[in-house]
Protein backbone atom coordinates (compact mmCIF):
# COMPACT_ATOMS: atom_id res chain seq x y z
CA UNK A 1 0.00 0.00 0.00
CA UNK A 2 1.24 3.19 -0.89
CA UNK A 3 1.48 5.55 2.15
CA UNK A 4 2.57 9.23 2.63
CA UNK A 5 5.08 9.72 5.10
CA UNK A 6 4.05 12.50 6.81
CA UNK A 7 5.89 12.51 10.23
CA UNK A 8 7.90 15.81 9.87
CA UNK A 9 11.31 15.72 10.74
CA UNK A 10 12.92 15.32 13.91
CA UNK A 11 10.57 12.32 14.86
CA UNK A 12 11.90 8.78 15.83
CA UNK A 13 10.56 6.90 12.99
CA UNK A 14 13.80 6.30 11.50
CA UNK A 15 13.65 3.01 10.13
CA UNK A 16 14.77 1.24 7.25
CA UNK A 17 13.66 1.98 3.81
CA UNK A 18 11.68 5.05 5.41
CA UNK A 19 12.38 8.36 3.77
CA UNK A 20 12.82 11.23 5.66
CA UNK A 21 12.38 14.70 3.97
CA UNK A 22 14.14 17.78 5.72
CA UNK A 23 12.60 20.26 6.59
CA UNK A 24 15.26 23.13 5.62
CA UNK A 25 15.48 26.13 8.72
CA UNK A 26 14.55 29.25 7.07
CA UNK A 27 16.75 30.66 9.27
CA UNK A 28 19.89 32.74 8.30
CA UNK A 29 22.35 33.34 10.60
CA UNK A 30 22.88 37.19 11.07
CA UNK A 31 25.81 37.46 12.70
CA UNK A 32 28.45 37.99 10.23
CA UNK A 33 25.41 40.89 8.96
CA UNK A 34 25.53 42.42 11.98
CA UNK A 35 29.20 42.49 11.88
CA UNK A 36 29.28 44.19 8.71
CA UNK A 37 26.59 46.84 10.02
CA UNK A 38 28.88 48.10 13.16
CA UNK A 39 32.24 47.88 11.22
CA UNK A 40 30.70 50.17 8.45
CA UNK A 41 28.95 52.41 11.17
CA UNK A 42 31.88 52.75 12.75
CA UNK A 43 33.71 53.49 9.84
CA UNK A 44 31.31 56.21 8.76
CA UNK A 45 31.39 57.90 12.49
CA UNK A 46 35.27 57.88 12.40
CA UNK A 47 35.33 59.65 9.00
CA UNK A 48 32.84 62.00 8.96
CA UNK A 49 34.88 63.49 12.47
CA UNK A 50 38.16 63.42 11.36
CA UNK A 51 37.49 65.90 8.19
CA UNK A 52 35.26 68.52 9.83
CA UNK A 53 36.71 71.85 8.54
CA UNK A 54 36.78 74.95 11.16
CA UNK A 55 37.32 78.08 11.02
CA UNK A 56 39.62 80.57 12.71
CA UNK A 57 38.97 84.56 13.22
CA UNK A 58 41.37 87.01 11.95
CA UNK A 59 40.74 90.58 12.88
CA UNK A 60 42.97 93.12 10.84
CA UNK A 61 43.80 96.28 11.67
CA UNK A 62 42.04 99.47 10.12
CA UNK A 63 45.25 101.54 8.63
CA UNK A 64 43.81 104.76 8.75
CA UNK A 65 42.14 104.68 11.83
CA UNK A 66 45.35 106.80 13.64
CA UNK A 67 43.62 107.07 16.94
CA UNK A 68 43.91 103.32 18.02
CA UNK A 69 47.80 102.95 16.97
CA UNK A 70 49.48 102.76 20.28
CA UNK A 71 52.62 103.49 20.76
CA UNK A 72 54.53 100.01 21.49
CA UNK A 73 56.65 100.36 24.53
CA UNK A 74 59.98 98.91 23.85
CA UNK A 75 60.10 96.88 27.20
CA UNK A 76 56.70 94.67 26.33
CA UNK A 77 57.75 93.99 22.42
CA UNK A 78 58.70 91.10 21.02
CA UNK A 79 59.24 90.94 17.40
CA UNK A 80 58.59 87.35 15.50
CA UNK A 81 60.03 87.22 11.58
CA UNK A 82 58.81 84.01 9.75
CA UNK A 83 61.21 83.13 7.02
CA UNK A 84 61.68 80.30 4.92
CA UNK A 85 62.09 76.93 5.60
CA UNK A 86 59.56 77.27 8.58
CA UNK A 87 62.35 78.93 10.53
CA UNK A 88 61.83 81.93 13.07
CA UNK A 89 63.29 84.59 14.10
CA UNK A 90 62.98 86.90 17.16
CA UNK A 91 63.84 89.73 18.95
CA UNK A 92 62.92 91.78 21.94
CA UNK A 93 62.47 95.39 22.01
CA UNK A 94 64.29 96.93 19.31
CA UNK A 95 67.32 96.05 18.15
CA UNK A 96 70.89 98.11 18.45
CA UNK A 97 73.44 97.99 15.82
CA UNK A 98 76.23 97.49 17.87
CA UNK A 99 74.54 93.99 19.35
CA UNK A 100 72.53 92.37 16.52
CA UNK A 101 74.15 89.40 16.24
CA UNK A 102 73.36 88.79 19.98
CA UNK A 103 69.96 89.92 19.87
CA UNK A 104 68.28 88.73 17.02
CA UNK A 105 67.64 85.51 17.55
CA UNK A 106 66.53 82.28 15.37
CA UNK A 107 64.41 79.60 16.34
CA UNK A 108 61.63 77.30 15.36
CA UNK A 109 58.04 76.61 15.43
CA UNK A 110 58.67 74.38 18.45
CA UNK A 111 60.39 76.51 20.71
CA UNK A 112 58.57 79.57 20.08
CA UNK A 113 55.67 78.66 22.29
CA UNK A 114 57.72 79.02 25.51
CA UNK A 115 59.52 82.25 24.39
CA UNK A 116 55.85 83.69 23.71
CA UNK A 117 54.41 83.09 27.34
CA UNK A 118 57.72 83.42 28.52
CA UNK A 119 57.69 86.90 27.36
CA UNK A 120 53.54 87.29 28.26
CA UNK A 121 54.65 86.38 31.93
CA UNK A 122 57.23 88.18 32.41
CA UNK A 123 55.42 91.86 31.19
CA UNK A 124 52.84 93.90 32.50
CA UNK A 125 50.03 92.98 30.36
CA UNK A 126 49.22 96.59 29.08
CA UNK A 127 53.04 97.05 27.98
CA UNK A 128 52.94 93.70 25.89
CA UNK A 129 53.02 93.55 22.26
CA UNK A 130 53.70 90.50 20.13
CA UNK A 131 54.59 92.24 16.36
CA UNK A 132 54.73 89.41 13.54
CA UNK A 133 56.42 89.80 10.24
CA UNK A 134 56.32 87.47 7.46
CA UNK A 135 58.40 87.27 5.20
CA UNK A 136 57.45 87.17 1.44
CA UNK A 137 59.01 83.66 1.31
CA UNK A 138 57.05 82.54 4.24
CA UNK A 139 54.29 80.17 3.57
CA UNK A 140 50.68 80.92 4.47
CA UNK A 141 50.86 78.03 7.31
CA UNK A 142 53.79 79.90 8.96
CA UNK A 143 51.50 83.12 9.12
CA UNK A 144 48.48 80.91 10.65
CA UNK A 145 50.54 78.63 13.00
CA UNK A 146 51.81 82.14 14.03
CA UNK A 147 48.46 83.04 14.88
CA UNK A 148 47.42 79.88 16.17
CA UNK A 149 50.23 80.36 18.58
CA UNK A 150 48.88 83.37 20.23
CA UNK A 151 45.58 81.53 20.72
CA UNK A 152 47.57 78.78 22.52
CA UNK A 153 49.63 81.01 24.93
CA UNK A 154 46.74 82.89 25.57
CA UNK A 155 47.53 86.40 24.23
CA UNK A 156 44.90 88.61 24.38
CA UNK A 157 43.70 89.69 20.86
CA UNK A 158 44.77 93.53 20.46
CA UNK A 159 48.72 92.69 21.83
CA UNK A 160 49.23 91.14 18.75
CA UNK A 161 49.51 92.17 15.09
CA UNK A 162 50.70 91.29 11.84
CA UNK A 163 53.05 94.24 10.39
CA UNK A 164 54.86 94.67 6.86
CA UNK A 165 58.46 93.40 7.30
CA UNK A 166 60.97 96.04 6.62
CA UNK A 167 64.26 96.56 4.89
CA UNK A 168 66.33 95.91 8.10
CA UNK A 169 64.61 92.92 9.13
CA UNK A 170 64.51 91.32 5.44
CA UNK A 171 68.28 91.77 5.33
CA UNK A 172 68.67 90.41 8.98
CA UNK A 173 66.93 87.52 7.75
CA UNK A 174 68.86 87.10 5.05
CA UNK A 175 72.32 87.13 6.59
CA UNK A 176 70.92 84.72 9.39
CA UNK A 177 70.03 82.14 6.90
CA UNK A 178 73.17 82.31 5.30
CA UNK A 179 75.07 81.85 8.52
CA UNK A 180 72.80 79.00 9.24
CA UNK A 181 72.50 77.53 6.01
CA UNK A 182 69.50 77.77 4.85
CA UNK A 183 68.96 77.40 1.46
CA UNK B 1 11.03 14.13 45.35
CA UNK B 2 11.02 14.94 41.50
CA UNK B 3 13.96 15.94 39.87
CA UNK B 4 13.32 19.86 38.20
CA UNK B 5 14.05 19.67 34.93
CA UNK B 6 16.73 22.44 33.32
CA UNK B 7 15.02 23.00 29.62
CA UNK B 8 18.10 23.22 27.34
CA UNK B 9 18.04 26.12 26.06
CA UNK B 10 19.63 27.36 22.67
CA UNK B 11 22.70 29.87 22.63
CA UNK B 12 21.56 30.95 19.60
CA UNK B 13 20.53 34.61 19.32
CA UNK B 14 17.83 35.98 16.93
CA UNK B 15 20.15 38.31 15.03
CA UNK B 16 17.89 39.90 13.20
CA UNK B 17 16.63 42.82 15.99
CA UNK B 18 20.81 43.66 16.27
CA UNK B 19 20.86 43.74 12.33
CA UNK B 20 18.45 46.01 11.98
CA UNK B 21 19.55 48.57 14.44
CA UNK B 22 23.24 48.02 13.18
CA UNK B 23 21.66 49.32 9.39
CA UNK B 24 19.36 51.53 10.75
CA UNK B 25 22.28 53.66 12.26
CA UNK B 26 24.20 53.03 9.05
CA UNK B 27 21.51 54.27 7.23
CA UNK B 28 21.44 57.44 9.70
CA UNK B 29 24.87 57.97 9.30
CA UNK B 30 25.26 58.14 6.15
CA UNK B 31 22.12 60.31 5.12
CA UNK B 32 22.43 62.61 8.08
CA UNK B 33 26.52 63.39 7.40
CA UNK B 34 26.79 66.68 5.04
CA UNK B 35 27.67 65.44 1.57
CA UNK B 36 31.15 67.27 0.93
CA UNK B 37 31.16 69.41 -2.46
CA UNK B 38 33.30 68.45 -4.79
CA UNK B 39 36.83 69.95 -4.45
CA UNK B 40 38.24 70.63 -7.61
CA UNK B 41 40.97 72.45 -5.74
CA UNK B 42 43.07 70.38 -4.15
CA UNK B 43 44.49 72.11 -0.79
CA UNK B 44 45.05 71.13 2.28
CA UNK B 45 44.70 73.90 4.65
CA UNK B 46 46.82 74.20 8.36
CA UNK B 47 45.43 73.51 11.51
CA UNK B 48 44.83 75.58 14.17
CA UNK B 49 43.40 75.17 18.01
CA UNK B 50 40.09 76.73 16.82
CA UNK B 51 36.72 74.56 17.03
CA UNK B 52 34.51 76.64 15.46
CA UNK B 53 32.90 74.69 12.29
CA UNK B 54 32.76 76.79 9.11
CA UNK B 55 29.84 77.91 7.69
CA UNK B 56 28.18 76.19 4.90
CA UNK B 57 26.65 78.79 2.72
CA UNK B 58 30.01 80.78 2.00
CA UNK B 59 32.12 83.11 -0.30
CA UNK B 60 35.27 80.98 -0.12
CA UNK B 61 38.59 82.99 -1.10
CA UNK B 62 41.09 79.20 -2.29
CA UNK B 63 44.74 80.00 -2.30
CA UNK B 64 46.19 77.02 -4.31
CA UNK B 65 50.05 75.96 -3.63
CA UNK B 66 51.08 77.64 -6.64
CA UNK B 67 49.62 81.20 -5.54
CA UNK B 68 46.37 80.66 -7.90
CA UNK B 69 43.42 82.47 -6.57
CA UNK B 70 39.84 81.64 -6.53
CA UNK B 71 36.51 82.42 -5.97
CA UNK B 72 33.97 80.50 -5.13
CA UNK B 73 30.02 82.21 -3.92
CA UNK B 74 28.23 79.71 -2.22
CA UNK B 75 24.96 81.10 -2.13
CA UNK B 76 23.16 80.79 -5.50
CA UNK B 77 20.43 83.88 -5.29
CA UNK B 78 23.81 86.25 -3.80
CA UNK B 79 25.98 84.84 -6.30
CA UNK B 80 23.24 86.04 -9.13
CA UNK B 81 23.61 89.27 -7.84
CA UNK B 82 27.35 89.53 -7.15
CA UNK B 83 28.02 88.65 -10.82
CA UNK B 84 25.12 90.77 -12.06
CA UNK B 85 26.58 93.69 -9.84
CA UNK B 86 30.16 93.12 -11.26
CA UNK B 87 29.43 92.87 -15.08
CA UNK B 88 27.80 96.21 -14.79
CA UNK B 89 30.05 97.90 -12.06
CA UNK B 90 33.33 96.31 -14.94
CA UNK B 91 31.48 96.83 -18.24
CA UNK B 92 32.18 93.09 -18.95
CA UNK B 93 29.34 93.08 -21.70
CA UNK B 94 28.63 89.52 -21.19
CA UNK B 95 25.52 88.35 -22.97
CA UNK B 96 22.45 86.45 -21.14
CA UNK B 97 23.77 83.23 -22.18
CA UNK B 98 27.16 84.18 -21.04
CA UNK B 99 25.73 85.33 -17.70
CA UNK B 100 23.96 82.25 -17.08
CA UNK B 101 26.86 80.20 -17.67
CA UNK B 102 29.12 81.91 -15.35
CA UNK B 103 26.00 81.90 -12.64
CA UNK B 104 26.34 78.17 -13.32
CA UNK B 105 30.25 77.57 -13.22
CA UNK B 106 31.57 76.34 -9.57
CA UNK B 107 33.73 79.05 -8.82
CA UNK B 108 36.03 81.69 -10.69
CA UNK B 109 39.14 82.13 -11.56
CA UNK B 110 40.23 83.84 -14.54
CA UNK B 111 40.82 87.31 -14.62
CA UNK B 112 38.19 89.56 -16.04
CA UNK B 113 39.36 89.88 -19.52
CA UNK B 114 39.07 86.41 -20.40
CA UNK B 115 35.92 85.70 -18.57
CA UNK B 116 33.54 86.56 -21.65
CA UNK B 117 35.53 84.45 -24.29
CA UNK B 118 36.19 81.82 -21.75
CA UNK B 119 31.94 82.21 -21.04
CA UNK B 120 31.66 81.74 -25.51
CA UNK B 121 33.38 78.91 -26.18
CA UNK B 122 32.34 75.35 -25.71
CA UNK B 123 35.26 73.85 -24.70
CA UNK B 124 35.67 73.53 -20.27
CA UNK B 125 39.06 74.88 -18.69
CA UNK B 126 40.24 72.68 -16.49
CA UNK B 127 41.07 74.00 -13.31
CA UNK B 128 44.48 73.65 -13.12
CA UNK B 129 44.91 75.11 -16.55
CA UNK B 130 42.89 78.67 -15.22
CA UNK B 131 44.69 81.60 -14.35
CA UNK B 132 43.21 82.17 -11.46
CA UNK B 133 42.09 85.71 -10.05
CA UNK B 134 44.95 88.28 -10.37
CA UNK B 135 45.60 89.54 -6.86
CA UNK B 136 48.56 91.93 -7.85
CA UNK B 137 48.49 95.35 -6.31
CA UNK B 138 48.61 97.15 -9.38
CA UNK B 139 45.75 94.99 -10.70
CA UNK B 140 44.06 93.74 -7.28
CA UNK B 141 40.81 92.35 -9.49
CA UNK B 142 39.99 90.03 -6.53
CA UNK B 143 39.09 93.55 -4.33
CA UNK B 144 36.19 94.34 -7.41
CA UNK B 145 34.53 90.78 -6.34
CA UNK B 146 34.68 91.63 -3.07
CA UNK B 147 33.01 94.62 -3.98
CA UNK B 148 30.37 93.35 -5.71
CA UNK B 149 30.20 90.86 -3.20
CA UNK B 150 29.81 93.86 -0.43
CA UNK B 151 27.19 95.59 -2.88
CA UNK B 152 25.26 92.46 -2.76
CA UNK B 153 25.16 91.95 0.86
CA UNK B 154 24.59 95.77 1.39
CA UNK B 155 21.74 96.62 3.78
CA UNK B 156 21.93 92.79 5.45
CA UNK B 157 23.99 92.34 8.35
CA UNK B 158 27.76 93.35 8.55
CA UNK B 159 28.26 90.99 10.99
CA UNK B 160 26.53 88.36 8.88
CA UNK B 161 29.06 88.98 5.67
CA UNK B 162 32.16 89.35 8.10
CA UNK B 163 31.26 85.22 8.95
CA UNK B 164 30.93 84.26 6.12
CA UNK B 165 33.96 85.64 4.06
CA UNK B 166 36.20 82.63 4.09
CA UNK B 167 39.80 81.81 3.37
CA UNK B 168 41.15 79.29 2.47
CA UNK B 169 45.02 78.43 1.27
CA UNK B 170 47.27 75.49 1.14
CA UNK B 171 49.56 74.66 3.33
CA UNK B 172 52.77 75.99 0.99
CA UNK B 173 51.20 79.18 -0.56
CA UNK B 174 53.42 82.08 0.04
CA UNK B 175 52.74 84.79 2.27
CA UNK B 176 52.55 87.58 -0.49
CA UNK B 177 49.19 85.86 -1.60
CA UNK B 178 47.76 86.19 1.44
CA UNK B 179 48.89 89.63 1.98
CA UNK B 180 47.53 90.69 -1.49
CA UNK B 181 43.50 89.09 -0.27
CA UNK B 182 43.95 90.84 3.12
CA UNK B 183 44.82 93.69 1.07
CA UNK B 184 41.80 92.95 -1.43
CA UNK B 185 39.60 92.96 1.90
CA UNK B 186 40.69 96.15 3.24
CA UNK B 187 40.52 97.99 0.23
CA UNK B 188 36.10 97.13 0.60
CA UNK B 189 36.43 97.79 4.64
CA UNK B 190 36.51 94.44 5.52
CA UNK B 191 39.08 93.90 8.41
CA UNK B 192 37.24 90.59 9.93
CA UNK B 193 36.93 87.06 8.66
CA UNK B 194 37.47 83.67 8.58
CA UNK B 195 40.29 81.22 8.05
CA UNK B 196 39.48 77.86 7.23
CA UNK B 197 42.07 75.44 9.03
CA UNK B 198 41.79 71.73 10.22
CA UNK B 199 40.74 71.38 13.23
CA UNK B 200 43.85 70.26 15.77
CA UNK B 201 43.84 69.35 19.67
CA UNK B 202 44.81 72.19 21.84
CA UNK B 203 48.48 71.26 22.74
CA UNK B 204 48.86 69.44 26.92
CA UNK B 205 50.85 71.73 29.42
CA UNK B 206 49.57 74.96 26.96
CA UNK B 207 47.90 78.33 28.69
CA UNK B 208 44.93 77.19 26.82
CA UNK B 209 44.42 73.85 27.59
CA UNK B 210 45.44 74.84 31.38
CA UNK B 211 42.55 77.37 31.44
CA UNK B 212 40.38 75.06 29.38
CA UNK B 213 40.59 72.62 32.41
CA UNK B 214 40.15 75.06 35.11
CA UNK B 215 36.71 76.93 33.38
CA UNK B 216 35.87 72.64 33.20
CA UNK B 217 36.95 72.07 36.66
CA UNK B 218 34.62 75.01 38.14
CA UNK B 219 31.65 73.70 35.96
Amino acid sequence: MAEMDTSSGGGHKKGPGVKKSKKLSTRVDLTPMVDLGFLLITFFVFTTTMSQATAMNMNEPKEDDVENQKKVKESGAMTILLGKKNQVYYYFGELHPDKISEEFKSTNFKDIRKLISDKKNGTPINDLMYIIKSDSSSTFKNSIDILDEMTISEVPPGHYAEVDITATDRMLIQKTEEANGIK
Amino acid sequence: MPKIKIPRKSTNVDMTAMCDVAFLLLTFFILATKQKPPEVLAVSPPSSVSSKAAPDKSILVTMTSDGKVFLTLGDDTKKAAIIDDLNATKQLQLSPAELAKLKKSEFIGLPLNQIKSAMASNTVISPDKMAGIPTDSTNNELADWIRSVTNAYKGGNQRDLEKMLLVKGDNNTLYPVFKQIKQAFKKNQIYKFRIVTNSEDVPKDSELAKSAGKAAEEK
